[in-house]
């Protein structure tokens, strides 16, 4: 089985630079690490607050304060990892500013009623994805992904869609690696099977469009 | 090997984060149980999907107007504070 690929591979040294400089107050070169991160760090943000003004802010107000708390990131881990910690944890002040009746935690080990184990064990087509347009497409996937409790879909987002290792993602999230890996596979299978309906294999001519 | 016990494993096998003697009970178990073979398969698929549909993209007229903004803050911050970044 092949491995999951690091969308975010860039070497070191060249980024430490990078780093450096702007730690020195050289905004150019904290805007190329802008560049370098502002479409991961916006995805994040979307699929934690699930609503596109929120993400937008959550963008400029993760990279000012990153910029402005330079000093504080010690070089023992990657700056990505590190700017991913303070987009997430803006991303839930955000979400628990909008809904502060419900309370959002990533620590809490959420019981879903519908848990993890699979209930329809169903064949998907060949490429299942092909039966729709992109646009419908996105829209089954956004709306199948928003039902996840926020938890589980911040760890799916990082380990299955920014490619974070599972060491990365416990620290840009503050858990544990047990608890990151129990996450992980709770929202994989839920998704799975929430997206059952959209891509089985349809048995005699049936259509499930 | 029983199904719920693939189910456990199954994140690390997708990762391919398992030991050499695990994998191979795992592959056993996924040769003869046709329900794991699916769900193993499914799964696999759904991360693809996800990682590859790109759900939310950051338009370029966005992405340069946040980058505007960003870069704009930065500076007053900079001006503000006198050097930039605050030292540790």
């Amino acid at each position: 089985m092949e491995n999951i690929q690091s969308k975010v591979g860039e070497p070191i040294s060249e980024e430490l630079t990078l780093v450096r400089a702007a730690k020195a107050g050289d905004v150019q070169a904290f805007e190329e690490l802008v560049k370098r991160y502002d479409r991961n760090v916006f995805r994040i943000a979307q699929h934690i607050t699930q609503n596109r003004e929120d993400a937008e802010d959550v963008v400029q107000d993760a990279f000012l304060k990153a910029y402005s708390n330079l000093g504080q990131f010690q070089e023992q881990s990657k700056f990505y990892t590190w700017l991913v910690r303070i987009a997430v944890n803006e991303a839930l002040m955000k979400l628990r500013r909008r809904r502060p009746e419900r309370t959002v935690y990533l620590d809490e080990d959420v019981q879903t009623e519908e848990d993890s184990m699979p209930r329809e064990v169903a064949d998907w087509s060949p490429n299942p994805e092909q039966q729709y347009t992109q646009a419908e497409l996105r829209d089954i996937l956004s709306k199948t992904i928003q039902g996840l409790p926020t938890g589980f879909r911040a760890v799916f987002v990082l380990r299955d869609v920014e490619g974070l290792s599972t060491e990365e993602t416990a620290q840009a999230l503050e858990l544990s690696i047990p608890a990151v890996k129990s996450r992980l596979l709770r929202a994989r299978l839920q998704l799975r099977e929430r997206l059952n309906k959209y891509f089985k294999r349809q048995i005699n001519g049936d259509s499930i469009r | 090997m029983n199904c719920s016990d693939f189910l456990k494993e199954l994140t690390d096998y997708l990762d391919g984060a398992i030991d050499e003697r695990t994998k191979t009970e795992l592959d056993e178990h996924l040769a003869w149980c046709h329900n794991c073979f699916v769900v193993c398969n499914t799964t696999q698929k759904t991360i693809e999907i996800y990682r590859d549909s790109e759900v939310y993209e950051l338009p370029e007229d966005l992405r340069t107007r946040l980058r505007t903004a960003i870069v704009e803050k930065c500076e007053a911050h900079k001006r503000d504070k006198g050097s930039g970044p605050v030292k540790s």
